[in-house]
């Protein structure tokens, strides 16, 4: 152990630790036992402290040290965190491979950000200039990316000189004039949001190329957007498929408590994948955050916290950020451990009854936002949250709602039936749909909306007809009710239902629209059809017809 | 740090499995503990808890008899720890680690700890080969690779049994793979299922090596062998280079000692009782299998969960799909209709299929015969239902081909009994059944 003071462990009960040691903060960063497992203090008392281990506690015994950090749980930031894969305490899982072999062990610290890295810097602030905490002073090249170095809590005062050229991370940029080294990286707390200077309501939208998303429930830039959905509902790839297509400038992934093969998967893909809006590889853009299921249960806790705040430095350059987790019962699980093992009075279901305000407080922070520098950059997030039994009932669901701007319900029975993404139509809802119809008609066409109510209008008649149609059989419904029912077929599998893995992976707002005004144009025209007396058997053959004419 | 095995007699109270030990200088969480009761029976135990000098032991075993006075604890000094070698193969063990097949214990060449460390996703690789189970059902339609962890959701009285010993028999890997071993973990299992199992994988022809409690031995073992299989096929896998099939019967029973123990534990209950940490727990299980960058072994995961009252929404199959990549669901209703594996295809899913299927794989037409068969099984699922209000006659032509094919899929695709299938006869069976009934394969 370093030269701090160190105490002894008193107790120890799953990952809950408690410590003689005096002089520790609440949120602290501590290192346990000869091993050197990270803990963070989570309760103060007179004679002792309660810390949470982020590693596995088996093997600590009671009388080993424990020493304090003096900091609270940070994360390192500055330029290198792009296409990086880290785990929830934001150590480079690659570089941990390379020193440790295919097992994680514990004990092992090693900084998000590699030092020995060089980057060309070029300096935008000038000599003689006053900085302030949140300023940006100067630029490198990330990859495709421009990185705005940005001045960290004390990152103030007057530049006494400030240099260009290539530098690592370990070497000063420049000084202040009261001698202070001004460097490229600097630490923030996960559990603090990064300041802002204002925030602005959502105005964009985000286009994620999924036709039902983008068409009847669109999220907009700065948005915040919940999937429930039992296992097999299709939520992993869909969250993917948002990652790979989204418009946006960068895309932070957390895999938190889910299956290590479908990382795996991913980050395979992702490097074989290119951008559909800049054409670089999809990779470039991407931070992942990986802390699968059987990865210790505190540092999941940490690892939506750890992720987000690299989401908002970025947002802080001024960029438009994605922030997606998979999946957030899996947060609320880790945190119903952590709090039983704290022997906290439990809540609905055994979840602490402070799940709803941790979780409303985490999910502000998405928005759009003015930073300090004066640029506007904006964090959206999309999560997924997996109920138990697939019942939606349940307080992790009803936690996000209250705060969430749309929900995108997945049904395991279109599921069942290979329809994907499997967003239930009738249940979901986005509270951006409103205010981004304007974006769309402009942009797209001046029709989308009402193709949107009319879209809406048949799958509900449908739902309805098909009930009829159970009892009396399709035969004995009329001609118009008949075609109908074949639209809002069409619809579902035509429109909404897209295959995550073809060509049809990634459908743009036109694209979309296309589609949807297509149907409605067949609608149109063999509804004047009927009206005509024809019968529906030979409007749709003829449409068909046609159809195969003009694919060809 | 203690050098030697300290010896205590300081237990202030019993409760059940628990015990509580005063006086004890620096025990470790999870160190291996021996109980000696006055009549001088061993039994083992591990350190759950410490508060100062004070800790909770859990005795796995019989507690009867202990006393407070008279009852010794004998600390290790160290985490539970498995002896490995090359020499386990062909070898059956207890759930308690010791032989059961009459033989003296094989020479050590390692010990690890059963726990097992979690593998970095960064040196996962992708799981992407394909095994052949000889059933259609799961190769055509749900595809099983190596390194994937696909559990059979079964019932109570289905033949799930029959359905693994089938697995174990007939599965192949592609030529050129590694060596195949089987490691088998039957937890609470009834001597009737033993002898049958045992059979199977004495007539088997490759290795195996199986961790066996049955239904009247210690619960606490329920929760140690499924350990000691997978840290022996992780240790087969990736140090031994052999593609190793783990099969765990039945994870039900697993789940039930789980909440046994937490009870006992006096620990918050979850769902049903179950305690709020059986996601992670479980995880630390299933997670277990896979494959590793740069090394040449794989595990294979095939755990069996019987659904109780064959609810799927039931906190133990639920968990269990939110941690596993797909599931195998057995239905009650093929099964009364004499279909053999009695495997309902809607509700089945391999989710790591598509990428080990197609060209170079299995064949370039599977997953366009897989998606086809799947589409048109769907839709004649969906037209029995209309068929029994309107009458079949009532239906057009179209529909009734749908509902012809649908039985004589289930019949014929899925049911095919014990006979063993390749995979092109499996793509074939399924591609001549869709030109029976004029079903166009789009």
């Amino acid at each position: 152990m370093t030269g701090r003071v160190t105490g002894k462990i008193l107790s120890i009960s799953g990952p809950t630790v408690s410590t003689d040691l005096k002089g520790l903060c609440l949120y602290e960063r501590v290192y346990v036992g000869h091993a050197m497992l990270t803990g963070e203090v989570v309760r103060l008392d007179q004679d002792r402290a309660v810390i949470q281990v982020y590693e596995e506690t088996r093997g600590l015994a009671s009388g080993e040290p424990v020493a304090g950090t003096g900091y609270p749980l940070s994360v390192r930031l500055g330029p290198g965190l792009l296409s990086g894969m880290f785990d929830g305490l934001q150590r480079p899982l690659r570089r941990l491979r390379e020193e440790m072999g295919p097992f994680i062990t514990c004990g092992r610290e090693i900084c998000g950000l590699d030092y020995q890295i060089t980057w060309n810097f070029s300096a935008l602030a000038k000599k003689q200039a006053v900085m302030h905490a949140g300023d940006i002073f100067g630029t490198v090249q990330e990859g495709a990316f421009s990185h705005y170095l940005i001045a960290g809590t004390d990152g103030y005062g007057k530049i006494a000189h400030i240099h260009e050229g290539t530098f690592s991370l370990e070497e000063a940029l420049g000084q202040y004039d009261d001698g202070r080294a001004i460097m490229g990286c600097h630490s923030w707390p996960v559990r603090s949001p990064r300041p802002y200077k204002r925030k602005l309501p959502p105005s964009g939208p985000l286009v994620t190329g999924q036709r039902s998303i983008d068409f009847l429930f669109p999220i907009a830039k700065g948005g915040t957007a919940i999937f429930p959905g039992g296992f097999g509902t299709g939520k992993t790839i869909l969250e993917q498929s948002i990652a790979k297509y989204a418009d946006v400038d960068l895309v932070v992934y957390v895999g938190c408590g889910e299956r290590g093969n479908e990382m795996a998967e991913m980050i395979e893909e992702f490097e074989d994948l290119t951008d559909p809006w800049t054409g670089r590889q999809l990779m470039e853009r991407t931070v992942l955050v990986v802390n699968t299921s059987n990865m210790p249960v505190a540092a999941r806790e940490a690892s939506i916290y750890t992720a987000v705040t690299m989401a908002e430095y970025y947002r802080d350059m001024g960029y438009h950020v994605l922030f997606l987790a998979d999946s957030l019962s899996r947060w609320a699980e880790a945190l119903r451990e952590i709090s039983s093992s704290l022997e906290e009075m439990p809540g609905e279901e055994g979840y602490p009854t402070y799940l709803a305000s941790r979780l409303s407080g985490f999910l502000e922070r998405a928005g759009v936002v003015e930073t300090l520098s004066g640029q506007t950059g904006s964090l959206t997030m999309i999560l997924s949250v997996s109920p138990p039994g697939g019942d939606f009932t349940e307080p992790v669901t009803q936690a996000c709602l209250r705060t969430t701007g749309a929900l995108l319900m997945l049904d395991s029975n279109l599921a069942h039936r290979r329809h994907f993404p499997a967003i239930n139509w009738f249940q979901s809802y986005s509270l951006y749909a409103t205010s981004l119809a304007g974006y769309f008609r402009d942009t797209v066409s001046p029709q989308w909306e009402a193709l949107q109510h009319r879209c809406r209008e048949v799958l509900q008649k449908e739902e309805t007809l098909r009930e009829v149609s159970e009892i009396v059989g399709a035969e004995g419904l009329q001609d118009a009710d008949r075609l109908l029912m074949l639209v809002a077929d069409k619809i579902r599998t035509g429109f909404l239902a897209q295959n995550a893995y073809g060509e049809d992976a990634f459908s743009p707002p036109m694209k979309t629209f296309e589609k949807i005004n297509n149907i409605f144009r067949f609608y149109d025209h063999a509804l004047e059809k009927i009206a005509k007396g024809l019968s529906l058997d030979a409007v749709s053959e003829a449409s068909e017809a046609s159809a195969g004419e003009s694919r060809q | 740090m203690r050098l030697s095995e300290h010896v205590y007699r300081t237990i202030s109270s019993i409760a059940g499995p628990l015990l509580f030990v005063q006086g004890v200088f620096s025990a470790q969480i999870g160190e291996v503990v021996r109980v000696i009761a006055p009549d001088g029976r061993s039994m083992d135990a591990e350190v759950l808890e410490i508060e100062g000098d004070t800790v909770l032991i859990e005795v796995f075993g019989e507690t009867r008899g202990l006393d407070i006075g008279n009852t010794s604890i004998a600390f290790s000094d160290s985490i539970r720890k498995i002896p490995l070698s090359p020499d386990i193969i062909g070898r059956i063990f207890s759930g308690a680690f010791l032989p059961a097949d009459n033989m003296p214990m094989f020479v050590a060449e390692k010990w690890s700890a059963i726990t097992g460390a979690a593998m970095n996703p960064a040196a996962r690789a992708r799981p992407e080969e394909f095994i052949e189970t000889g059933f259609s059902v799961i190769d055509g339609l749900n595809t099983l690779v190596k390194g994937q962890k696909l559990p059979v959701f079964s019932c109570s009285g289905l033949p799930s049994r029959e359905l693994v010993s089938g697995v174990l028999k007939n599965a192949r890997l592609s030529a050129g793979s590694a060596e195949f071993v089987v490691v088998f973990a039957a937890l609470g299992l009834s001597f009737h299922e033993y002898s049958y199992y045992m059979a199977v994988l004495e007539e088997m022809q490759t290795g195996f090596v199986a961790f066996i409690n049955s239904a009247d031995e210690p619960v606490m073992e329920r929760l140690l062998a499924p350990r000691f299989a997978l840290t022996t096929a992780e240790y087969l896998a990736f140090e031994m280079g052999m593609d190793v099939l783990v099969i765990i019967t039945d994870m039900t029973n697993y789940c039930d000692a789980l909440r046994e123990i937490s009870t006992a534990r006096e620990e918050l209950p979850g769902r049903r009782g179950y305690p709020g940490y059986m996601y992670s727990d479980l995880a630390s299980l299933y997670e277990r299998a896979g494959r590793i960058k740069g090394l040449k072994g794989s595990v294979t995961l095939l755990p069996v969960v019987t659904m109780p009252e064959d609810d799927i929404t039931h906190p133990i199959p639920d968990l269990t799909g939110y941690i596993t990549e797909g599931q195998v669901v057995l239905s009650r209703e093929l099964h009364r209709l004499n279909i053999f594996p009695p495997v309902d295809v809607l509700p089945s899913l391999s989710r790591l299929m598509q990428k080990g299927i197609g060209k170079g794989r299995t064949r370039e037409d599977h997953r366009r015969t897989a998606n086809n068969l799947y589409k048109y099984y769907a839709r004649g699922r969906d037209l029995r239902r209309l068929a029994t209000i309107v009458g079949r006659e009532g239906m057009p032509d179209k529909d009734i081909r749908l509902l012809d094919f649908a039985e004589r899929f289930e019949q014929e695709f899925v049911g095919h009994g014990n006979s063993r299938r390749t995979i092109a006869e499996t793509l074939d069976k399924g591609i001549s059944l869709m030109q029976q009934f004029g079903l166009e394969l789009t």
